[in-house]
Protein backbone atom coordinates (compact mmCIF):
# COMPACT_ATOMS: atom_id res chain seq x y z
CA UNK A 1 0.00 0.00 0.00
CA UNK A 2 2.69 2.39 0.94
CA UNK A 3 5.14 1.68 -1.86
CA UNK A 4 2.23 1.49 -4.29
CA UNK A 5 0.95 5.32 -2.79
CA UNK A 6 4.61 6.62 -3.43
CA UNK A 7 5.18 4.75 -6.76
CA UNK A 8 2.73 6.22 -8.62
CA UNK A 9 2.73 9.47 -7.99
CA UNK A 10 6.73 9.22 -8.63
CA UNK A 11 5.73 7.62 -11.92
CA UNK A 12 3.48 10.42 -13.08
CA UNK A 13 5.36 12.90 -12.31
CA UNK A 14 8.45 11.68 -14.19
CA UNK A 15 6.12 10.98 -17.13
CA UNK A 16 5.12 14.28 -17.53
CA UNK A 17 8.71 15.48 -17.11
CA UNK A 18 9.68 12.82 -20.09
CA UNK A 19 6.73 14.44 -21.99
CA UNK A 20 7.46 18.14 -20.99
CA UNK A 21 11.52 17.40 -22.49
CA UNK A 22 10.57 15.56 -25.47
CA UNK A 23 8.25 19.48 -26.44
CA UNK A 24 11.14 21.21 -25.53
CA UNK A 25 13.24 19.09 -27.60
CA UNK A 26 11.25 19.80 -30.77
CA UNK A 27 10.76 23.44 -29.84
CA UNK A 28 14.41 24.28 -29.56
CA UNK A 29 15.44 22.19 -31.99
CA UNK A 30 13.26 23.49 -34.65
CA UNK A 31 14.86 26.59 -35.65
CA UNK A 32 17.83 24.78 -36.94
CA UNK A 33 16.06 22.23 -39.31
CA UNK A 34 13.92 25.07 -40.81
CA UNK A 35 17.04 27.10 -41.40
CA UNK A 36 18.55 24.10 -42.89
CA UNK A 37 15.61 23.88 -45.00
CA UNK A 38 15.77 27.69 -46.09
CA UNK A 39 19.20 27.65 -47.27
CA UNK A 40 18.95 24.66 -49.21
CA UNK A 41 15.63 25.77 -50.74
CA UNK A 42 13.18 23.10 -49.47
CA UNK A 43 10.38 23.45 -47.08
CA UNK A 44 9.75 21.17 -44.62
CA UNK A 45 6.57 19.05 -43.24
CA UNK A 46 6.00 19.62 -39.02
CA UNK A 47 6.27 15.50 -39.39
CA UNK A 48 9.31 15.86 -40.64
CA UNK A 49 10.68 18.79 -38.37
CA UNK A 50 9.54 16.35 -35.40
CA UNK A 51 11.34 13.37 -36.31
CA UNK A 52 14.60 15.19 -37.31
CA UNK A 53 15.09 17.04 -34.48
CA UNK A 54 15.30 13.66 -32.59
CA UNK A 55 18.26 12.88 -34.14
CA UNK A 56 20.66 16.09 -34.69
CA UNK A 57 24.09 15.68 -33.99
CA UNK A 58 24.12 18.83 -32.05
CA UNK A 59 21.21 19.36 -31.17
CA UNK A 60 20.70 22.89 -28.18
CA UNK A 61 18.21 20.06 -26.06
CA UNK A 62 18.85 16.86 -26.77
CA UNK A 63 15.94 14.77 -26.73
CA UNK A 64 16.07 11.84 -23.48
CA UNK A 65 16.37 8.75 -25.67
CA UNK A 66 20.36 10.45 -27.01
CA UNK A 67 21.20 11.32 -23.37
CA UNK A 68 20.14 7.60 -22.91
CA UNK A 69 21.81 6.50 -25.55
CA UNK A 70 24.91 8.51 -24.90
CA UNK A 71 25.66 7.27 -21.19
CA UNK A 72 24.74 3.47 -22.43
CA UNK A 73 27.67 4.15 -24.52
CA UNK A 74 30.21 5.69 -22.90
CA UNK A 75 29.76 3.05 -19.67
CA UNK A 76 28.77 0.01 -21.03
CA UNK A 77 30.22 0.30 -24.47
CA UNK A 78 33.72 1.64 -23.48
CA UNK A 79 36.58 -0.28 -21.44
CA UNK A 80 36.77 1.52 -17.74
CA UNK A 81 40.34 2.40 -18.50
CA UNK A 82 39.45 4.50 -21.74
CA UNK A 83 39.71 7.95 -21.48
CA UNK A 84 35.92 8.13 -23.46
CA UNK A 85 34.16 6.05 -20.88
CA UNK A 86 31.99 8.31 -18.69
CA UNK A 87 32.60 5.29 -15.58
CA UNK A 88 35.79 6.14 -15.53
CA UNK A 89 35.37 9.94 -15.52
CA UNK A 90 32.61 9.42 -12.65
CA UNK A 91 35.40 7.13 -11.00
CA UNK A 92 37.55 10.31 -10.65
CA UNK A 93 34.84 12.66 -9.92
CA UNK A 94 33.61 10.54 -7.02
CA UNK A 95 37.52 9.78 -5.46
CA UNK A 96 37.71 13.17 -4.59
CA UNK A 97 34.25 13.57 -3.28
CA UNK A 98 34.51 10.43 -1.14
CA UNK A 99 38.17 11.50 0.21
CA UNK A 100 36.85 15.40 0.80
CA UNK A 101 33.95 14.26 2.54
CA UNK A 102 35.66 11.96 4.70
CA UNK A 103 37.97 14.77 5.77
CA UNK A 104 35.18 17.48 5.83
CA UNK A 105 33.17 15.23 8.14
CA UNK A 106 36.14 15.25 10.88
CA UNK A 107 37.27 18.21 10.74
CA UNK A 108 33.10 19.14 11.01
CA UNK A 109 32.79 17.04 14.14
CA UNK A 110 36.24 18.04 15.61
CA UNK A 111 35.30 21.47 15.19
CA UNK A 112 31.40 20.65 16.72
CA UNK A 113 33.12 19.52 19.67
CA UNK A 114 35.19 22.18 20.15
CA UNK A 115 32.65 24.67 19.88
CA UNK A 116 30.22 22.59 22.50
CA UNK A 117 33.63 21.85 25.07
CA UNK A 118 35.21 25.26 24.97
CA UNK A 119 33.64 28.72 25.86
CA UNK A 120 36.00 30.32 23.50
CA UNK A 121 35.31 28.77 20.50
CA UNK A 122 31.83 29.05 20.88
CA UNK A 123 32.21 32.51 21.05
CA UNK A 124 35.13 32.48 18.15
CA UNK A 125 34.27 30.38 15.79
CA UNK A 126 30.51 29.79 14.35
CA UNK A 127 30.75 33.56 12.60
CA UNK A 128 33.50 32.08 10.44
CA UNK A 129 32.09 28.87 9.62
CA UNK A 130 29.12 31.03 8.46
CA UNK A 131 31.44 33.75 6.56
CA UNK A 132 33.32 30.96 5.16
CA UNK A 133 30.30 29.50 3.36
CA UNK A 134 29.20 33.43 2.06
CA UNK A 135 32.45 33.44 0.02
CA UNK A 136 31.55 31.86 -3.48
CA UNK A 137 33.45 28.83 -4.12
CA UNK A 138 33.84 29.23 -7.86
CA UNK A 139 36.00 32.50 -6.38
CA UNK A 140 37.70 29.73 -3.46
CA UNK A 141 38.40 27.16 -5.92
CA UNK A 142 40.49 28.79 -8.14
CA UNK A 143 42.74 29.93 -5.37
CA UNK A 144 43.05 26.40 -3.59
CA UNK A 145 44.10 24.68 -6.81
CA UNK A 146 46.88 27.04 -7.90
CA UNK A 147 48.11 27.60 -4.48
CA UNK A 148 48.45 24.14 -3.79
CA UNK A 149 49.98 23.79 -6.79
CA UNK A 150 52.69 25.94 -6.28
CA UNK A 151 52.81 23.98 -2.96
CA UNK A 152 53.69 20.71 -5.12
CA UNK A 153 50.22 19.64 -4.12
CA UNK A 154 47.96 18.41 -7.03
CA UNK A 155 45.54 15.32 -8.76
CA UNK A 156 43.51 14.27 -6.00
CA UNK A 157 43.49 16.10 -2.70
CA UNK A 158 43.20 19.96 -4.10
CA UNK A 159 39.68 18.75 -5.71
CA UNK A 160 39.00 17.11 -2.40
CA UNK A 161 39.77 20.57 -0.25
CA UNK A 162 37.18 21.78 -2.48
CA UNK A 163 34.59 19.26 -0.74
CA UNK A 164 35.91 19.83 1.86
CA UNK A 165 35.59 23.20 2.19
CA UNK A 166 31.90 22.71 1.25
CA UNK A 167 30.90 19.61 3.34
CA UNK A 168 32.37 20.54 7.12
CA UNK A 169 29.44 23.26 7.35
CA UNK A 170 26.41 21.34 7.65
CA UNK A 171 28.32 18.47 9.81
CA UNK A 172 29.62 21.91 12.21
CA UNK A 173 25.98 22.95 12.24
CA UNK A 174 24.31 19.95 12.56
CA UNK A 175 26.62 18.13 15.36
CA UNK A 176 26.76 21.39 17.62
CA UNK A 177 22.79 21.15 17.39
CA UNK A 178 23.59 17.20 18.15
CA UNK A 179 25.60 17.22 21.18
CA UNK A 180 23.79 20.16 22.91
CA UNK A 181 20.74 17.94 22.25
CA UNK A 182 20.74 15.93 25.47
CA UNK A 183 18.25 17.19 28.10
CA UNK A 184 18.94 18.94 31.44
CA UNK A 185 17.90 15.32 33.28
CA UNK A 186 20.36 13.08 31.57
CA UNK A 187 23.22 15.55 31.97
CA UNK A 188 22.53 16.04 35.65
CA UNK A 189 22.35 11.81 35.89
CA UNK A 190 26.15 11.89 34.55
CA UNK A 191 26.98 14.83 37.09
CA UNK A 192 25.78 12.82 40.10
CA UNK A 193 27.95 9.70 39.28
CA UNK A 194 30.97 11.91 38.87
CA UNK A 195 31.20 10.87 34.98
CA UNK A 196 34.59 12.30 33.41
CA UNK A 197 33.90 14.99 30.40
CA UNK A 198 34.71 11.77 28.32
CA UNK A 199 32.28 9.71 29.71
CA UNK A 200 29.65 12.34 29.06
CA UNK A 201 30.82 12.72 25.43
CA UNK A 202 30.67 8.84 24.92
CA UNK A 203 27.44 7.65 26.92
CA UNK A 204 25.78 10.89 25.99
CA UNK A 205 26.74 13.77 23.94
CA UNK A 206 27.72 11.21 21.48
CA UNK A 207 24.96 8.86 21.00
CA UNK A 208 22.17 11.47 21.03
CA UNK A 209 23.89 14.09 18.03
CA UNK A 210 23.64 10.55 15.99
CA UNK A 211 20.49 11.41 14.08
CA UNK A 212 21.32 14.70 13.55
CA UNK A 213 24.95 13.76 12.44
CA UNK A 214 23.46 11.90 9.76
CA UNK A 215 20.84 14.40 8.44
CA UNK A 216 23.97 16.18 8.06
CA UNK A 217 26.03 13.63 6.34
CA UNK A 218 23.23 13.54 3.71
CA UNK A 219 23.89 16.94 2.88
CA UNK A 220 27.30 16.99 2.86
CA UNK A 221 27.99 14.15 0.52
CA UNK A 222 25.75 15.85 -1.56
CA UNK A 223 27.64 18.74 -1.59
CA UNK A 224 30.85 17.15 -1.25
CA UNK A 225 29.97 16.39 -4.90
CA UNK A 226 29.32 19.52 -6.49
CA UNK A 227 32.33 20.71 -4.82
CA UNK A 228 34.71 18.23 -6.64
CA UNK A 229 33.26 18.76 -9.95
CA UNK A 230 33.15 22.91 -9.17
CA UNK A 231 37.26 22.09 -8.42
CA UNK A 232 37.55 20.08 -12.22
CA UNK A 233 35.97 23.86 -13.68
CA UNK A 234 38.49 26.50 -13.15
CA UNK A 235 41.26 24.38 -13.90
CA UNK A 236 40.81 22.86 -17.09
CA UNK A 237 41.01 19.43 -15.46
CA UNK A 238 41.48 16.88 -18.19
CA UNK A 239 39.51 13.92 -16.19
CA UNK A 240 36.40 13.94 -14.18
CA UNK A 241 32.92 15.04 -14.90
CA UNK A 242 33.26 18.88 -14.40
CA UNK A 243 36.44 18.14 -17.57
CA UNK A 244 33.10 16.78 -19.48
CA UNK A 245 31.18 19.51 -19.27
CA UNK A 246 33.72 21.67 -20.01
CA UNK A 247 34.79 20.26 -22.73
CA UNK A 248 30.95 19.40 -23.47
CA UNK A 249 30.62 23.37 -23.22
CA UNK A 250 33.66 24.38 -25.76
CA UNK A 251 32.89 21.87 -28.12
CA UNK A 252 28.99 22.71 -28.01
CA UNK A 253 28.55 18.61 -27.19
CA UNK A 254 25.43 19.43 -25.18
CA UNK A 255 24.81 15.55 -25.46
CA UNK A 256 27.76 15.41 -23.91
CA UNK A 257 27.00 17.77 -21.44
CA UNK A 258 23.89 16.11 -20.29
CA UNK A 259 25.18 12.73 -20.23
CA UNK A 260 28.00 14.33 -17.17
CA UNK A 261 24.96 16.24 -15.43
CA UNK A 262 22.83 13.30 -15.52
CA UNK A 263 25.51 10.71 -14.20
CA UNK A 264 26.55 13.28 -11.27
CA UNK A 265 23.23 13.39 -10.39
CA UNK A 266 22.98 9.42 -10.70
CA UNK A 267 26.12 9.52 -8.21
CA UNK A 268 24.73 11.98 -5.90
CA UNK A 269 21.43 10.03 -5.82
CA UNK A 270 23.80 6.79 -4.94
CA UNK A 271 25.59 8.41 -2.19
CA UNK A 272 22.52 10.10 -0.45
CA UNK A 273 20.99 6.34 -0.08
CA UNK A 274 23.93 4.96 1.13
CA UNK A 275 23.87 7.69 4.05
CA UNK A 276 20.19 7.32 4.31
CA UNK A 277 20.91 3.16 4.53
CA UNK A 278 23.76 3.78 7.10
CA UNK A 279 21.56 6.22 9.39
CA UNK A 280 19.00 3.53 9.51
CA UNK A 281 21.09 0.76 10.31
CA UNK A 282 22.99 2.79 12.85
CA UNK A 283 19.13 4.05 14.01
CA UNK A 284 18.37 0.72 14.63
CA UNK A 285 21.14 -0.64 16.19
CA UNK A 286 20.38 2.11 18.78
CA UNK A 287 16.82 0.61 19.67
CA UNK A 288 15.23 3.01 17.75
CA UNK A 289 11.46 2.52 17.63
CA UNK A 290 10.02 1.41 14.45
CA UNK A 291 7.99 4.26 12.25
CA UNK A 292 10.03 6.85 14.34
CA UNK A 293 12.29 7.82 11.80
CA UNK A 294 11.79 11.09 10.19
CA UNK A 295 13.60 11.03 7.02
CA UNK B 1 24.89 13.43 65.65
CA UNK B 2 26.53 10.58 64.27
CA UNK B 3 23.85 8.77 62.14
CA UNK B 4 22.46 11.68 60.86
CA UNK B 5 22.93 11.17 56.92
CA UNK B 6 21.97 14.81 55.84
CA UNK B 7 22.29 17.85 57.50
CA UNK B 8 21.23 21.41 56.98
CA UNK B 9 22.29 24.77 59.03
CA UNK B 10 20.99 27.73 57.92
CA UNK B 11 20.83 26.93 54.21
CA UNK B 12 19.62 30.09 51.99
CA UNK B 13 19.82 29.94 48.21
CA UNK B 14 19.00 32.56 45.78
CA UNK B 15 18.49 32.91 42.53
CA UNK B 16 19.77 36.01 40.29
CA UNK B 17 17.19 36.55 37.42
CA UNK B 18 16.19 38.91 35.42
CA UNK B 19 13.37 40.38 37.26
CA UNK B 20 15.10 40.43 40.48
CA UNK B 21 16.67 37.83 42.49
CA UNK B 22 14.66 34.42 43.83
CA UNK B 23 14.31 32.76 47.48
CA UNK B 24 14.26 29.84 46.48
CA UNK B 25 15.92 28.92 50.13
CA UNK B 26 15.32 30.67 53.22
CA UNK B 27 17.28 29.51 56.60
CA UNK B 28 16.35 25.94 56.32
CA UNK B 29 17.32 23.84 59.31
CA UNK B 30 16.78 20.72 58.97
CA UNK B 31 18.42 16.72 59.86
CA UNK B 32 17.99 13.94 58.72
CA UNK B 33 18.73 10.22 60.22
CA UNK B 34 19.96 7.57 58.99
CA UNK B 35 17.28 5.00 57.77
CA UNK B 36 14.28 7.67 57.81
CA UNK B 37 12.04 8.44 54.88
CA UNK B 38 11.30 11.95 54.41
CA UNK B 39 8.45 13.85 52.06
CA UNK B 40 9.33 17.30 51.28
CA UNK B 41 5.49 18.90 50.60
CA UNK B 42 4.63 22.09 49.49
CA UNK B 43 3.53 24.02 46.48
CA UNK B 44 5.23 24.78 43.28
CA UNK B 45 8.63 26.97 44.23
CA UNK B 46 8.60 26.43 47.49
CA UNK B 47 12.17 25.36 47.00
CA UNK B 48 11.60 21.15 48.02
CA UNK B 49 13.38 20.08 45.16
CA UNK B 50 16.36 22.71 45.19
CA UNK B 51 16.72 21.80 48.39
CA UNK B 52 17.21 18.19 47.09
CA UNK B 53 19.61 19.54 44.27
CA UNK B 54 21.79 21.51 46.91
CA UNK B 55 21.79 17.71 48.55
CA UNK B 56 23.14 16.30 45.61
CA UNK B 57 25.48 19.02 44.45
CA UNK B 58 23.13 19.83 41.76
CA UNK B 59 23.25 23.32 43.22
CA UNK B 60 25.49 25.73 45.40
CA UNK B 61 23.56 27.43 48.63
CA UNK B 62 24.11 31.04 48.97
CA UNK B 63 25.02 30.58 52.74
CA UNK B 64 24.31 28.44 55.61
CA UNK B 65 26.09 24.72 56.02
CA UNK B 66 25.14 21.42 54.62
CA UNK B 67 26.65 18.09 55.01
CA UNK B 68 26.00 14.74 53.38
CA UNK B 69 27.41 11.94 55.63
CA UNK B 70 29.22 14.36 57.35
CA UNK B 71 31.05 15.73 54.08
CA UNK B 72 29.86 18.36 52.07
CA UNK B 73 27.74 17.60 48.89
CA UNK B 74 30.66 17.72 46.46
CA UNK B 75 32.66 15.39 48.43
CA UNK B 76 30.05 13.16 48.74
CA UNK B 77 28.82 13.27 44.98
CA UNK B 78 32.30 12.11 44.22
CA UNK B 79 31.88 9.50 47.03
CA UNK B 80 28.96 8.19 45.35
CA UNK B 81 26.89 8.60 48.50
CA UNK B 82 23.25 8.47 46.60
CA UNK B 83 21.49 7.84 44.20
CA UNK B 84 19.01 10.46 42.59
CA UNK B 85 15.79 9.73 40.69
CA UNK B 86 14.58 12.68 38.58
CA UNK B 87 10.88 13.76 37.90
CA UNK B 88 10.94 12.03 34.23
CA UNK B 89 12.47 8.37 34.03
CA UNK B 90 15.46 10.06 32.15
CA UNK B 91 16.40 6.73 30.52
CA UNK B 92 18.87 7.14 27.88
CA UNK B 93 16.73 5.42 24.85
CA UNK B 94 19.33 3.96 22.80
CA UNK B 95 20.31 1.25 25.80
CA UNK B 96 18.57 -1.64 26.46
CA UNK B 97 16.96 -1.39 30.13
CA UNK B 98 19.82 -3.64 31.60
CA UNK B 99 22.67 -1.14 30.00
CA UNK B 100 20.68 1.82 31.60
CA UNK B 101 20.82 0.39 34.67
CA UNK B 102 24.47 -0.92 34.42
CA UNK B 103 25.35 3.12 33.06
CA UNK B 104 26.39 4.36 36.63
CA UNK B 105 28.16 0.86 36.83
CA UNK B 106 30.04 0.99 33.54
CA UNK B 107 30.81 4.76 34.60
CA UNK B 108 32.03 3.56 38.17
CA UNK B 109 34.34 1.51 37.28
CA UNK B 110 32.49 -2.23 38.33
CA UNK B 111 33.67 -5.16 36.64
CA UNK B 112 31.40 -6.71 34.37
CA UNK B 113 30.68 -9.78 36.40
CA UNK B 114 29.50 -7.89 39.35
CA UNK B 115 27.48 -5.35 37.58
CA UNK B 116 25.81 -8.20 35.79
CA UNK B 117 25.07 -9.37 39.68
CA UNK B 118 23.78 -6.24 40.79
CA UNK B 119 21.25 -5.39 37.44
CA UNK B 120 19.63 -8.48 37.71
CA UNK B 121 19.26 -8.15 41.71
CA UNK B 122 18.10 -4.29 41.76
CA UNK B 123 15.86 -5.70 38.46
CA UNK B 124 14.39 -8.24 41.03
CA UNK B 125 13.73 -5.55 43.33
CA UNK B 126 11.85 -3.38 41.41
CA UNK B 127 9.92 -6.15 39.68
CA UNK B 128 11.44 -6.05 36.55
CA UNK B 129 12.92 -8.90 35.74
CA UNK B 130 12.52 -10.35 32.22
CA UNK B 131 12.67 -7.19 30.64
CA UNK B 132 16.54 -6.57 30.97
CA UNK B 133 16.55 -6.72 26.76
CA UNK B 134 13.68 -4.18 26.15
CA UNK B 135 14.39 -0.60 25.04
CA UNK B 136 12.85 2.00 27.15
CA UNK B 137 9.97 2.53 24.51
CA UNK B 138 8.77 -0.94 24.76
CA UNK B 139 7.94 -0.13 28.76
CA UNK B 140 5.03 1.97 30.26
CA UNK B 141 5.38 4.88 32.03
CA UNK B 142 5.25 3.34 35.24
CA UNK B 143 7.94 0.59 34.85
CA UNK B 144 10.23 3.13 32.90
CA UNK B 145 10.31 4.64 36.05
CA UNK B 146 10.84 2.03 38.00
CA UNK B 147 14.17 1.20 35.82
CA UNK B 148 14.91 4.79 36.91
CA UNK B 149 14.94 3.49 40.45
CA UNK B 150 16.82 0.35 39.78
CA UNK B 151 19.41 3.14 38.52
CA UNK B 152 19.86 4.71 41.56
CA UNK B 153 20.03 1.52 43.59
CA UNK B 154 22.45 0.07 41.21
CA UNK B 155 25.14 1.14 43.06
CA UNK B 156 25.61 1.13 47.15
CA UNK B 157 24.27 4.50 47.97
CA UNK B 158 22.41 4.41 51.29
CA UNK B 159 20.70 7.93 50.59
CA UNK B 160 18.34 7.69 47.56
CA UNK B 161 16.83 11.37 46.36
CA UNK B 162 13.70 11.00 44.49
CA UNK B 163 12.30 14.39 42.92
CA UNK B 164 8.56 13.61 42.18
CA UNK B 165 9.56 10.64 40.71
CA UNK B 166 5.42 9.36 40.61
CA UNK B 167 4.07 13.16 39.64
CA UNK B 168 3.79 12.05 36.11
CA UNK B 169 1.90 8.67 36.64
CA UNK B 170 -1.81 8.38 37.19
CA UNK B 171 -3.13 7.23 40.61
CA UNK B 172 -3.52 3.88 40.20
CA UNK B 173 0.19 3.49 39.12
CA UNK B 174 0.80 5.46 41.80
CA UNK B 175 -0.39 3.88 44.66
CA UNK B 176 0.89 0.41 43.21
CA UNK B 177 4.43 1.58 42.98
CA UNK B 178 3.84 4.06 46.30
CA UNK B 179 3.64 0.15 47.80
CA UNK B 180 6.35 -1.40 45.83
CA UNK B 181 8.65 1.52 47.46
CA UNK B 182 7.87 1.00 50.78
CA UNK B 183 8.49 -2.74 50.63
CA UNK B 184 12.03 -1.89 48.66
CA UNK B 185 12.87 1.01 52.08
CA UNK B 186 11.99 -1.74 54.36
CA UNK B 187 14.03 -4.88 52.79
CA UNK B 188 16.78 -2.55 51.44
CA UNK B 189 17.09 -0.15 55.02
CA UNK B 190 18.21 2.99 53.10
CA UNK B 191 17.69 6.70 54.04
CA UNK B 192 14.97 8.27 51.51
CA UNK B 193 14.54 11.91 50.90
CA UNK B 194 10.77 12.06 48.47
CA UNK B 195 9.67 15.15 46.98
CA UNK B 196 6.09 15.20 46.23
CA UNK B 197 2.51 17.65 45.71
CA UNK B 198 0.71 14.50 47.00
CA UNK B 199 -0.63 14.66 50.19
CA UNK B 200 -1.89 11.48 50.95
CA UNK B 201 1.78 9.80 49.39
CA UNK B 202 3.36 11.62 51.79
CA UNK B 203 1.36 11.10 54.75
CA UNK B 204 1.61 7.32 52.85
CA UNK B 205 5.34 7.00 52.76
CA UNK B 206 7.22 8.71 54.91
CA UNK B 207 8.49 8.50 58.65
CA UNK B 208 8.74 12.15 58.61
CA UNK B 209 6.79 15.14 57.10
CA UNK B 210 8.70 18.34 55.46
CA UNK B 211 5.95 21.09 55.26
CA UNK B 212 7.17 23.39 52.79
CA UNK B 213 6.04 27.45 51.97
CA UNK B 214 7.03 29.51 48.93
CA UNK B 215 8.20 32.78 48.44
CA UNK B 216 10.86 32.94 50.04
CA UNK B 217 11.23 29.07 50.25
CA UNK B 218 11.23 27.85 54.23
CA UNK B 219 10.23 25.09 56.36
CA UNK B 220 6.98 25.38 57.83
CA UNK B 221 6.33 22.40 59.78
CA UNK B 222 7.69 19.19 59.88
CA UNK B 223 5.62 16.26 61.10
CA UNK B 224 6.80 12.86 62.51
CA UNK B 225 4.47 10.53 61.52
CA UNK B 226 3.07 8.04 64.25
CA UNK B 227 2.43 5.43 61.53
CA UNK B 228 3.65 2.11 62.15
CA UNK B 229 6.32 1.28 59.36
CA UNK B 230 4.07 -2.26 58.27
CA UNK B 231 1.88 -0.49 56.20
CA UNK B 232 -0.81 -1.67 53.98
CA UNK B 233 -2.31 0.68 51.51
CA UNK B 234 -6.15 0.84 53.73
CA UNK B 235 -3.66 2.43 56.24
CA UNK B 236 -4.97 5.38 54.74
CA UNK B 237 -8.42 5.36 55.26
CA UNK B 238 -7.76 4.81 59.37
CA UNK B 239 -8.28 8.31 61.78
CA UNK B 240 -4.34 8.17 61.98
CA UNK B 241 -3.74 8.81 58.52
CA UNK B 242 -6.31 11.46 58.34
CA UNK B 243 -5.43 13.25 61.27
CA UNK B 244 -1.79 13.39 60.24
CA UNK B 245 -2.73 14.33 56.65
CA UNK B 246 -4.75 17.33 58.52
CA UNK B 247 -1.88 18.56 60.24
CA UNK B 248 -0.19 18.59 56.76
CA UNK B 249 -3.23 20.58 55.44
CA UNK B 250 -2.74 22.97 57.99
CA UNK B 251 0.94 23.55 57.81
CA UNK B 252 0.24 24.14 54.00
CA UNK B 253 -2.30 26.73 54.67
CA UNK B 254 -0.24 28.55 57.62
CA UNK B 255 2.82 28.67 55.06
CA UNK B 256 -0.35 30.98 52.71
CA UNK B 257 0.18 28.31 50.60
CA UNK B 258 -3.43 27.93 49.24
CA UNK B 259 -3.38 31.74 48.69
CA UNK B 260 -2.70 32.79 44.88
Amino acid sequence: MSSLGKTVPILTVLTALTALWYAGAVWMNAPFERDQAERAGTTVSFSEIVSNTMSQERPVLPAPHQVIEEIYKTTVLKKITSKRSLIYHSWITLSATLLGFIIGTALGIALAVGIVHNRAMDKSVMPWVITSQTIPILAIAPMIIVVLNAMGLSGLLPKALISTYLSFFPVVVGMVKGLRAPERAQLDLMYTYSATPAQTFWKLRWPSSMPYLFTSLKIAVAISLVGAIVGELPTGAVAGLGARLLAGSYYGQMIQIWSALFMAAFLAAALVMLVGVAHSYVLRRMGEKPGAAAA
Amino acid sequence: MTDSVVSARDLSLTFETNDGPVHALSEVSLTIDKGEFVSFIGPSGCGKTTFLRVIADLERPTSGEVSVNGMTPDEARKARAYGYVFQAASLYPWRTIEKNIGLPLEIMGYGARDARDRISRTLELVNLAGFEKKYPWQLSGGMQQRASIARALAFDADLLLMDEPFGALDEIVRDHLNEQLLHLWETTNKTICFVTHSIPEAVYLSTKIVVMSPRPGRVSDVITSTLQKDRPLDVRETPEFLEIAHRVREGLRAGHSYDE
